[in-house]
């Protein structure tokens, strides 16, 4: 049994999660990470994704959250969160909103470098539809 | 002399004013505790971003790298105040007591020969700046919809401040609020949010502070998308903490109010029984006159 360490998710309304967990994936800007115990501090961007929590107790939980920081020291590791919900909540019409809106900021960005940003953003939230989503 | 009919309207109607400013003190004890809920709720994600930014801003030394939303123009001329108040009145000297330091500053910044602009949040600090400045104000975020104070409405406004700042529109961004103490006292504060000022760094993380980071990607661009997010929270915080106050307010001006108007009912009810005692006098004087003329 893998050692545990503390992991909190927060977003801007309130405290997801705080416990005690085994691992933790955060789907980091350039590239899902796996977190354990006494991980090397890390301070990374994450992309809209799935994290997956394993707590101390074995349990599995798995939440939704679109973009935010993580900060990851040896003894935890922290989730800033933009927005985060837990994926049995996630609100289809919800995600069909967002996606929306990124289309839109994909269509009047006003260069390439704004655009190619707002698509990036679409790409990752278009992938996250389908994971989480099976139609 | 107001006759008997029009005192028992008047005391009827005092009384329905009663009922009124009592239900409403009740909802307001409601709300004010759902939120306090949500600024209780908020703080753990504001007060870890403190701590992340205070981190990285240490990695980067303060260095030239810094976005110019941390560091600023290196200008002072125009001046951006976004004025957060409720959407609603009777809550007291709530909204005029922002306004009145709002006022104050513009004042201030306009004898200095600075420009000023000023984006109003909430109905009643735009109808009382109004009055005075009408030309100042470039935008207003109207609130009333909203029904539960998201992080997405606090977005909303810090994006529009953003893109201004973006455009050069500004070069220094305040932010008016009103600090939640507690239910009969709330300040009225100002807070400077752009330039951002770079936090000390004395302030240490909760685990080890000085550990030495790996970034991905660098720290100059985590910081870049940091700021913009720490400007929402600190209006996110303003709208919440402003929401609380508007609630405590509330809740004192309408407990007032309801003891006000207990008070006017007891002196509108003696006078009444006085009067009525009177008539009763006078219809019995004049019986026994009557009676004694026979």
């Amino acid at each position: 049994m893998a050692e545990a360490f503390q992991f909190e998710l927060v977003s801007p309304e309130r405290l997801l999660v705080s416990e005690q967990v085994e691992s933790v994936v955060i789907p980091g800007a350039e590239g899902e990470m796996t977190v354990m115990a006494h991980h090397a501090p890390v301070m990374t961007t994450i992309k809209p994704g799935v994290v997956t929590v394993k707590t101390a107790a074995g349990k599995e939980e798995r939440y939704v959250v679109f973009g935010g920081f993580a900060d990851i020291v040896p003894a935890g590791c922290t989730l800033l969160a933009e927005s985060a919900v837990a994926v049995g909540d996630i609100d289809r019409a919800d995600l069909a909103r967002r996606i929306q809106e990124a289309k839109e900021d994909a269509a009047d960005a006003k260069d390439d470098q704004a655009r190619s940003k707002a698509e990036q953003f679409l790409s990752q939230l278009t992938t996250l539809e389908g994971a989480i989503l099976p139609a | 002399m107001a006759s008997l009919k029009d005192l028992r309207n008047r005391i009827a109607s005092v009384k329905a004013t009663q009922k009124i400013t009592k239900a409403m003190q009740m909802v307001a004890a409601a709300k004010l505790r759902r939120a306090q809920e949500a600024a209780e709720a908020a703080r753990p994600y504001s007060e870890r971003m403190g701590a992340v930014l205070a981190n990285i801003t240490q990695a980067i030394g303060g260095g030239g790298d810094a976005p110019a939303l941390m560091t600023g123009t290196g200008k002072d001329d125009v001046h951006l105040l976004v004025v957060c108040t409720a959407e609603r009145g009777l809550c007291g000297g709530f909204n005029s007591q922002i306004a009145r330091l709002a006022r104050d500053h513009i004042r201030k910044l306009l004898a200095d020969g600075k420009q000023v602009k000023i984006i109003c949040v909430g109905k009643k600090g735009f109808d009382i700046l109004r009055r005075d400045y009408a030309a100042l104000i470039i935008d207003r975020v109207d609130l009333r919809e909203v029904k539960t104070l998201g992080f997405v409405n606090a977005d909303a406004i810090a994006k529009k401040v953003i893109n201004l700042f973006n455009e050069g529109g500004f070069d220094i961004c305040t932010l008016f609020y009103s600090q939640f103490k507690s239910v009969i006292s709330q300040i009225p504060t100002a807070q400077q949010i752009i330039p951002a000022g770079v936090p000390s760094v004395a302030a240490e993380t909760t685990n080890g502070g000085n550990a030495v980071y790996e970034y991905e990607p660098e720290p100059g661009e985590i910081l870049s998308d940091l700021i913009p997010r720490n400007i929402s929270v600190q209006v996110f915080r303003a709208l919440l903490e402003n929401a609380a106050g508007e609630m405590g307010a509330k809740m004192s001006a309408m407990d007032n109010a309801t003891r006000n108007a207990g008070d006017m009912i007891n002196k509108l009810s003696i006078t009444y029984n006085r009067q009525r005692q009177a008539q009763i006098t006078k219809e019995l004087i004049e019986i026994i006159s009557g009676a004694e003329a026979l």
